[in-house]
């Protein structure tokens, strides 16, 4: 391994260096400052002659005098299933004053795209128990559905919730041991005090004996949220793929991540894109979320719920934008029913699970589960169009029809979509209190339903109650 | 990929100088623009995108992690190139046509590994060759020599490839054979095999453009029955996430009555090209009732695979296309989308420092898409038949934004615009294509066709609709400031019969068994219930008969099962003579 003192200039996380035998893209690099620090990076631009080098830990502390290392590999993280229940700082190093890892396997973490052709499209509900994401918004294992949050919203709660409750509903007469279940919690940015309460929920519940944790904290170097991400889908993949479980990534807050992307950007002064992201997040992005999903023939899953603050809460900036171009749906919190104090408060009107459909139904969840939720769907947008013009003519300016629709929006937000944090509704339930609420309105107006299920599930007496009050 | 292996190596090889992403670039390379060259130790696929002096800059198909400089650069002296021939169909492949399940196979693995190369077509397996042709016989250009029953609906035409002389066929003969076995020789010297090699970035020759006249019949009433899209045409499908391009996509390729679809994943998610691969096989050609798989060729180069790749994929699709096209094919093709191989064009422009134009694209970008564009369309073959290549982009444009250069520089070239809207993606309307904002202008050369196949008064109805939705669009404004019930009853009443054009005919869903395909005769006759419900009640009214106890009759929200209707000529039958029959009652 040869060693250099070369550097010729540093700017920002970057550092230049000479060089006299050529240098591999992307290949790792040691720096060791002159007062013995070492610092961890990777080539980013490979000539005869000349590296460029983004340094994980940032530059301070680096002078010309610094000595260089080229590693001659690519960064590779250390795995076994021995890190379950362990806690790694951003760049994969132990923090919780356990033993030593004794890895399995070195394993890249760029990570090789799935062949499209060995995938298995992702079909097997997963009951998360939150009516708003089960009933409207189905999860299925290997999927990627994105939180789309705003600073100061519960996303955390809500996450947590999912990470607590998740399950698939046992199958009749399958009395097989089916695979574990694994969650691999990867924060990038976020403040001690969002860690802790993470933490903390994990110790509570035991979850964290099922758990690999990778902390980049917010005020740990930007460069490392690079890398965070990438070991906790390179550590899912394995326990995944190799070892069977069925994984769910926690990712937060993705936001952090792409702001540091922006800065390694800027400081290669590149031609920047939309509101100066690099031109390649996109596809940067892709790399990411792309490593959720299942393989043909293999017993294990990669679930993802990435989490990202919409900065000014604005659907259409860059992160969520192109998230929402990639993932498979996305799950949107709201301000407005934060501050009525639904929990969660999740907008059904925005949010979409597009694998939704191949999940439910007879055999799967439950009959109705598609017509229900289409009708809830179209009922809440007909109730929120309403209220707008209740607000200039009045109720009793509306025909009988119209207030009908009015009181299910209403109580779509105060019974279906509110339930706490710690309520855990199973599909059954979830889908009972739907046709409860849409038994309020009259059965002409239930045009997405199935006749005969209307016949099977709406509820006479429910109509009746809501004809009393009208 | 082409056998790009098989031909020697006459030039030298080049030294990498730099590597930076999917941009490489080596000196003393003595290439072409365009050959394809194999870069690093590793051979990993590459193509000339830039040359100066002694510096040569390439762009990489496959990951470069680990690459560096002093590796050696191997030039194939081959520009980009497909194989043609059988065996396309029915086939997957990535964005430089190499099959995604070969590539399992050679790397042992569900992750794609690099350096693997496969043909695009298997040049082991023997085809049954039937010649048409007889020796004696002048054959030119284009024409064809004879046939290979493909799959279980597609016979492979076999022809004499465009930049061949022709003459006289001295030997042909019929029988089994792979695809690089000579099935025919020429007077000229010049021998015909089952396999022809195209560059992908040059147009297969074709003699003129005519105007097209049928429809791509798409099974989808919005589409069909207000904003078709001719065989030979363009098409644009613009929206935001989440809107609803893929599924209009897919179900374009799965009811379309093309001959061949050629469905280009560009820059998309992994599992939308699984579904693809797991539901076509089952399902049923609606006209031939053979497997959807069997006409249909995929290409799959997904978010995550190499962005120079995502850059040729669509040149790979089109020049399949045009393959099958020169066979006299009605092909169509689909790209999702259209925007990712515009930002895999200014990825790599970027790094090769070109001047970025408007937002950061290269210059380049309105040719590159009117050129592509420009591959679409009814053509005279040079072998005197006809074929025609429909061309569908979907275009996702940065937060919704359709003033965007991708989607405004489309629009100046394609003819039909499918506008997606998110606000009806919201309540679930779906299809999400805005009605007021999409148009064809193939609408009228396609009316005739549609006033002989399906019905007379086709135009005339569907402007019915359109003005009815028209009006409706005017009163809504109205409406959101005083409600409803302060409109006179026949506007009303008009509203009420939007509604049922909105919930009944232009929703569709996708997901439904039945409602997914609707075959142009139940779009007019569906439309025709709803005149029917329009006509009663209008008369109703003027009886005298309070709006309320119009829209009360029961027979009316009847009009919303109409597209789940199996039977549905007995239906609408049924429906017709009970809306007649009860609204009449009431007067
Ligand atoms: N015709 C339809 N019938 C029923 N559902 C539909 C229809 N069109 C769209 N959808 C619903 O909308 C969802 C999103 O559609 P789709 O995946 O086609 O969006 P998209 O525009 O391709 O988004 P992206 O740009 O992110 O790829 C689907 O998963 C489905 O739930
Ligand atoms: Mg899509």
């Amino acid at each position: 391994m040869k060693e250099y003192q070369t550097i010729t200039e540093i700017s920002g996380p970057l550092v230049f260096a000479e060089v006299d035998e050529p240098v591999g893209y992307d290949e790792m690099v040691e720096i060791e400052t002159p007062q013995g620090e070492t610092l961890r990076g990777q080539v980013l631009e490979s000539s005869e002659g000349l590296v460029s080098i983004q340094v994980f830990e940032g530059t301070g502390g680096i002078d010309r005098n610094a000595s260089v290392r080229f590693l001659g590999e690519t960064m590779k993280m250390p795995v076994t299933e021995d890190l379950l229940g362990r806690v790694l700082d951003g760049s994969g190093n132990p923090i919780d004053g356990g033993p030593e890892i004794v890895p399995d396997d070195r394993v890249d973490i760029v990570g090789e795209a799935i062949n499209p052709y060995s995938r298995e499209y992702p079909e097997e509900f997963i009951q998360t128990g939150v009516s708003a994401i089960d009933g409207m918004n189905t999860l299925v294992r290997g999927q990627k559905l994105p939180i789309f949050s705003g600073s100061g919203l519960p996303h955390n709660e809500l996450a947590l919730q999912i990470a607590r409750q998740a399950s698939v509903p046992e199958e009749e007469g399958d009395d097989e041991e089916g695979s574990e279940f694994a969650v691999i919690f990867g924060a990038m940015g976020i403040t001690q005090e969002e860690a802790n309460e993470f933490m903390q929920d994990f110790e509570r519940t035991g979850a964290l004996e099922r758990s690999v944790v990778f902390m980049n904290l917010a005020d740990d170097p930007a460069v490392e949220r690079q890398v965070t991400p990438r070991l906790v889908l390179t550590t899912a993949e394995y326990l995944a793929f190799e070892k069977g479980y069925h994984v769910l990534v926690i990712l937060t807050d993705i936001t952090n991540y792409c702001e540091a992307l922006r800065e390694i950007g800027a400081a290669r002064e590149e031609v920047p894109g939309r509101r100066g992201y690099p031109g390649y997040m996109y596809t940067d992005l892709a790399q990411l979320y792309e490593r959720a999903g299942r393989i043909e023939g293999n017993e294990g899953s990669v679930t993802q719920i990435p989490i990202l603050t919409m900065p000014g809460d604005d659907d259409t900036h860059p992160i969520p934008d192109l998230t929402g171009y990639i993932t498979e749906g996305q799950i949107v919190m709201d301000r407005d029913l934060n501050s009525q104090g639904i929990e969660p408060p999740v907008n059904v009107l925005p949010s979409l699970s597009r694998l939704m459909d191949d999940g439910i139904g007879e055999g799967l969840t439950r009959e109705d589960h598609g017509d229900v939720s289409d009708q809830m769907y179209a009922a809440y947008a007909e109730g929120e169009d309403l209220r707008d013009l209740v607000n200039i003519v009045g109720r009793e300016a509306l025909s009988e029809r119209d207030n009908k629709f009015l009181d299910f929006a209403d109580r779509f937000e105060t019974e279906f979509i509110q339930q706490g944090y710690d309520t855990n509704r199973s599909i059954e339930e979830t889908l009972d209190l739907g046709w409860d609420l849409l038994s309020m309105l009259p059965k002409e107006a239930l045009n997405r339903i199935d006749e005969e299920l209307i016949e099977k599930y709406y509820r006479e007496d429910e109509a009746e109650t809501a004809e009393v009050e009208a | 990929m082409s056998q790009a292996e098989d031909i020697e190596s006459v030039d030298e090889d080049g030294v990498i100088e730099s590597v930076s992403g999917p941009v490489v670039t080596a000196t003393d390379l003595d290439a072409r623009m365009n050959d394809v060259v194999y870069v690093g130790d590793e051979g990993l696929m590459g193509e000339v995108i830039e040359i100066e002096g002694n510096l040569t800059t390439i762009q990489v198909y496959e990951e470069t992690s680990g690459v560096g400089p002093g590796e050696p650069v191997e030039n194939t002296g081959e520009p980009l190139s497909v194989d043609l021939g059988p065996g396309m169909l029915n086939a997957i492949y990535d964005g430089v046509q190499r099959p995604l399940d070969e590539l399992e196979e050679k790397m042992g693995s569900a992750f794609l590994d690099r350096g693997v190369d496969a043909p695009g077509i298997d040049f082991e397996r023997e085809w049954e060759f039937t010649a048409s042709v007889a020796e004696g016989e002048i054959v030119e250009p284009g024409d064809v020599i004879g046939k290979v029953p493909e799959t279980a609906s597609i016979t492979h035409k076999v022809m004499v490839p465009p930049n061949y002389e022709g003459g006289e066929i001295t030997s042909i003969e019929t029988g089994e054979f792979t695809v690089d076995e000579v099935i025919a020789e020429l007077d000229s010297g010049e021998e015909i095999t089952m396999h022809q090699e195209w560059p992908v970035r040059r147009a297969r020759p074709s003699d003129e453009k005519e105007t097209p006249t049928e429809p791509l019949v798409s099974g989808q009433r919005i589409l069909d029955g207000l904003f078709p899209i001719a065989k030979g045409g363009t098409a644009a499908i613009p929206g935001p996430f989440g809107s609803g391009k893929t599924v209009t996509q897919h179900q374009l390729a799965k009811w379309a009555d093309a001959d061949i679809v050629v469905y280009v994943g560009c820059g998309e998610r992994g599992n939308e090209m699984t579904e693809v691969i797991e539901d076509f096989p089952e399902l049923e050609d609606p006209k031939t009732g053979k497997p959807l798989m069997s006409r249909t060729c995929l290409i799959a180069n997904t978010s995550n695979m190499p962005v120079a790749a995502r850059e040729s994929c669509i040149y790979t699709g089109i020049t399949i296309a045009e393959y099958f096209r020169d066979m006299g094919y009605d092909v169509a093709l689909m790209a999702d989308s259209t925007s990712r191989w515009a930002e895999a064009m200014r990825e790599i422009s970027s790094r090769l420092e070109e001047m970025p134009g408007e937002e950061g694209y290269p210059a380049y970008l309105a040719a590159r898409l009117s050129e592509f564009y420009e591959r679409a369309g009814k053509f005279q073959l040079i072998n005197g038949e006809e074929g025609s290549i429909s061309v569908i982009g979907a275009v996702s444009p940065p937060g919704g934004d359709f003033s965007e250069p991708v989607t405004q520089n489309t629009l100046r070239i394609v003819k039909t615009f499918w506008a997606l809207d998110a606000d009806l993606a919201e309540r679930r309307h779906f299809p999400s294509i805005n009605w007021n904002e999409s148009y064809s202008l193939y609408r009228q050369q396609l009316d005739p066709w549609f006033r002989e196949n399906v019905a007379e008064d086709w135009p005339e109805r569907r402007q019915w609709g359109v003005d009815v939705l028209d009006e409706e669009g005017e009163l809504q404004e109205i409406v959101q400031l005083v409600g409803k019930d302060a409109l006179p009853e026949d506007q009303q009443l008009t509203l009420e019969v939007a509604r049922y054009l909105r919930e009944a005919w232009l929703q569709q869903n996708a997901f439904h068994d039945v409602d997914t395909y609707c075959e142009p005769e139940k779009t007019y006759r569906m439309l025709g219930a709803i005149k029917t419900f329009n006509d009663e009640a209008f008369d109703a009214l003027e009886a005298g008969v309070p709006v309320e106890e119009i829209q009360d009759v029961d027979a009316a929200p009847q009009l919303n099962r109409m597209g789940v209707a199996d039977d549905w000529n007995e239906f609408i039958d049924e429906l017709e003579s009970d809306l007649k029959e009860q609204i009449r009652a009431l007067y």
